[in-house]
């Protein structure tokens, strides 16, 4: 038998003072590490498995339980890490390619956390959210440039197809594939509580959400599945999906094994077949094909509905959204490199796309430049974490935001970043029946309407503090961003001034 | 309802239709509107006489349309039920992602026809196509059937390229010659007698609606076009937690 070079990533860590041989653990784990053994009468762990995804340590009843990283160690080398060497033997076992979920876990600056926010202090007071009126509302969509007048002078108001959120926060697209019904209906009755929207990422739309329609962004990708008449109409804006940060310039592949009946009926697809969505899609080639989808759409659906497009963050994006701006579409969402995915190449996860902060703001100052940010609105996502991100990006230009890892972890994600295999102990990334159910949707929405709250009240509060009382006048508002740490080059790309400028 | 397209953009013209309670539409005149039919439901029909624009047809719902001229690009963009019939020649990506309903067309057509067919449950989806197709003729075909009869071509009327990533579905295309550069996801066999009787009700449609005999057509040598497997990528992944 060939020799296996991989080590257990991690080391169960049992108290055997504390364990009452319950075997919680062991139902508890998809992966099966946990087990009884009688002739020793002790739990026992097959480490090889083990995902780190906490479902054990959480759920065992005398807290006997710690997962920690394996502490056997290749030699140290400060070229050839242990990961790496580890990805070596994998591909050198296997001839295939690398597969990784959730986002770019690498060690890449985050200049969210180099940005600081300004105060009011003397003069122009802050304002006390709890006393005084703020406003977070915000509507997406283009803004008229110009007032038209009738013949009697009366002023004619165009009405642009528009979505109206309580809070400038939407849940970015995860498909019904990707994340369990469970977790697509949590979703659904979170944005309708909120005032805002979900997104059904690009595996069309379950018969029972259709009622969430006047909270949920359609997708349209180059798969097109699930994509009919009845989906477009169901939703309050469609988005075209030309990319996902996490996996800028490739396509999605669903293998068949994971399209049961219910994912085989909203993707219309049969059960078992590989549901590949193209890198690209075939029809679009350049912005005026792009405009051609648009414009379709918008014809197919009565010219009622806003229309997104959806890009990852890559070197030329601002070029890109400066075409998108012109392509017809009523907003784009700009997804960074760190954003999530239920699957992606590594390579592709943790090497390709850029910043979501600074392509956020190089796109503003281009289509400021351009003089067409009022054509479109901007949409950030890709790893805005707290309700600090949310400001900056609003700062910076950003009219609202998509978040998706952080709404998974308000329903219990532990980012263990294996969502790919299937097995989500927390009932999210998974389709088994017995892992989904643990996944209770009545808690679960509560949990992640407490979180859109909380970050909503601490929006509030930032906003206060600078003496401002409606996100409108915070956005791109860039004096009230200082830099810390960051070069001149990175100063000027934000467009914002140094700490103590 | 006759309407006179001529000089029309597109948006006035396809408000017309939709916002229209008949449902028999002739259009005259057509040169270049786009969206034409889009989304139309079932019990709808559009005459067309002219040359459509890009996109006749999308999300087609179930209504039938027939071109009396050439139809463009992405004409039955993710079609979902319906027919559409073009007396003339067809653009590229006809039939993109196409869900069911049929699509015949009478003469030749462009490149990557057919591609993302699907099919599922009771939908599925038709494609033939009189003369020749382009290069990547059903790439990553994952349902429903295409049949390309070449009538008039000489040698094989389909280009490079055909069914790349398939996975899915059947193509039928009428020719001596095996077509060029077939890639690894498809399975080339010569149709027998038994599976050419499987689309003889589409080539009968095809003769009805523009002539030709079904039985001649049918007596040709037809080669048969199927994936190798439902899942052609599944080996290449490797889990890297």
């Amino acid at each position: 038998m060939a020799i296996n070079y991989l080590n257990p990533l991690f080391e169960v860590v049992r108290n055997p003072d504390r364990c009452i041989k319950c075997r919680v653990c062991e139902r508890q784990c998809a992966n099966e590490v946990h087990h009884y053994d009688p002739d020793l009468d002790r739990m026992v762990a097959d480490e090889t498995s083990c995902v780190d995804c906490q479902r054990c340590v959480t759920l065992c009843p005398t807290r006997a339980l710690k997962i920690r990283p394996n502490e056997n160690q290749f030699r140290e080398n400060g070229n050839w890490s242990q990961q790496i060497m580890d990805e070596v033997y994998k591909q050198a076992g296997s001839g295939g390619v690398l597969l990784s979920a959730m986002g770019n876990p690498r060690e890449y600056p985050v200049y969210w956390d180099k940005i600081l926010l300004n105060a009011s202090q003397v003069t122009n007071p802050p304002i006390d959210p709890l006393r005084e009126p703020m406003e977070t509302k915000t509507f997406l969509g283009k803004k008229d440039q110009s007032i038209h007048y009738d013949e009697n002078g009366k002023a004619v108001y165009e009405k642009n197809p528009y979505l109206e959120l309580d809070v400038p926060i939407m849940f970015s697209a995860m498909s019904f594939g990707s994340i369990s019904k469970n977790a697509h209906e949590t979703l659904a009755r979170a944005a309708q509580e909120l005032g805002t929207y979900y997104n059904t990422g690009e595996g069309g739309l379950h018969k029972d959400f259709y009622k969430y329609g006047a909270n949920t962004i359609c997708q349209v990708a180059s798969g097109r599945f699930g994509v009919f008449k009845e989906y477009l109409d169901t939703g309050a804006a469609i988005e075209i999906k030309m990319g996902q940060g996490a996996k800028p310039g490739i396509g999605g592949h669903l293998p068949g094994m994971k399209i049961n009946e219910e994912i085989s009926k909203t993707r219309m697809i049969p059960k078992g077949t590989d549901a590949i969505s193209p890198a690209p899609h075939h029809d679009i080639y350049s912005i005026e094909d792009l405009r051609q989808l648009v414009l379709s759409l918008k014809e197919a659906t009565n010219w009622e509905k806003p229309v997104i497009v959806k890009i990852a963050a890559v070197h030329n994006v601002a070029a890109i959204a400066s075409g998108i701006a012109r392509s017809g579409a009523d907003i784009i969402a700009i997804d960074g490199y760190r954003g999530g995915t239920g699957a992606a190449p590594t390579r592709i996860r943790d090497n390709v796309g850029i910043p979501i902060e600074l392509a956020l703001a190089s796109v503003d100052q281009r289509l400021r430049d351009e003089g067409i940010r009022n054509n479109i609105s901007v949409v950030v996502g890709g790893s805005v974490r707290c309700s600090a991100d949310v400001v900056k990006a609003v700062a910076l230009g950003a009219d609202a935001v998509y978040i998706a890892t952080a709404a998974l972890l308000a329903m219990g994600c532990h980012l263990c970043r294996s969502c790919n295999t299937g097995k989500c102990n927390w009932g999210i990334a998974t389709q088994r029946a017995d892992l989904v159910k643990r996944l209770n949707p009545d808690i679960a929405y509560k949990r992640l309407v407490n979180l859109v709250h909380a970050w909503d009240h601490e929006i509030k509060e930032m906003m206060g503090g600078m003496g401002i009382n409606s996100i409108e006048s915070l956005r791109g508002n860039r004096l009230m961003l200082r830099g810390i740490g960051l070069t001149q080059k990175e100063l000027d790309i934000l467009g914002i001034m140094h700490a103590g400028e | 309802m006759i309407i006179d397209a001529k000089n029309m953009q597109y948006a006035e013209l396809n408000k017309m239709v939709r916002d229209s309670e008949e449902d028999k539409f002739t259009l005259d005149n057509v040169l270049g509107q786009r969206y034409i039919g889009a989304g139309l439901p079932e019990g709808k029909e559009i005459l067309i006489n002219g040359t459509p624009g890009n996109a006749l047809g999308a999300y087609l719902n179930g209504a039938k349309i027939s071109v009396h001229g050439n139809a463009q690009d992405a004409t039955g963009d993710t079609m979902n039920d319906g027919a559409i019939i073009i007396h003339g020649n067809s653009g590229d990506t006809t039939g993109y992602a196409m869900r069911s309903g049929e699509i015949y067309v009478q003469g030749n057509a462009g490149y990557r026809v057919g591609i993302h067919m699907k099919s599922y449950q009771d939908l599925f989806p038709t494609i033939v196509i009189g003369g020749k197709v382009g290069d990547f003729l059903g790439e990553y075909q994952a349902g429903g059937i295409i049949v390309v009869l070449g009538i008039g071509v000489e040698g094989c009327p389909v280009g490079h390229f055909c069914g790349t990533g398939m996975h899915g579905g059947e193509m039928f295309i009428r020719s001596d010659v095996m077509p060029k550069g077939l890639p690894v996801q498809v399975c080339c066999t010569v149709a027998t007698q038994e599976e050419k009787e499987s689309i003889r009700h589409y080539v009968e449609r095809f003769v009805k609606h523009f002539g030709n005999n079904a039985d001649e057509l049918l007596s040709s040598n037809f080669f048969k076009l199927t994936p190798n497997s439902a899942s052609p990528y599944k080996q290449l992944y490797v889990n890297n937690l």
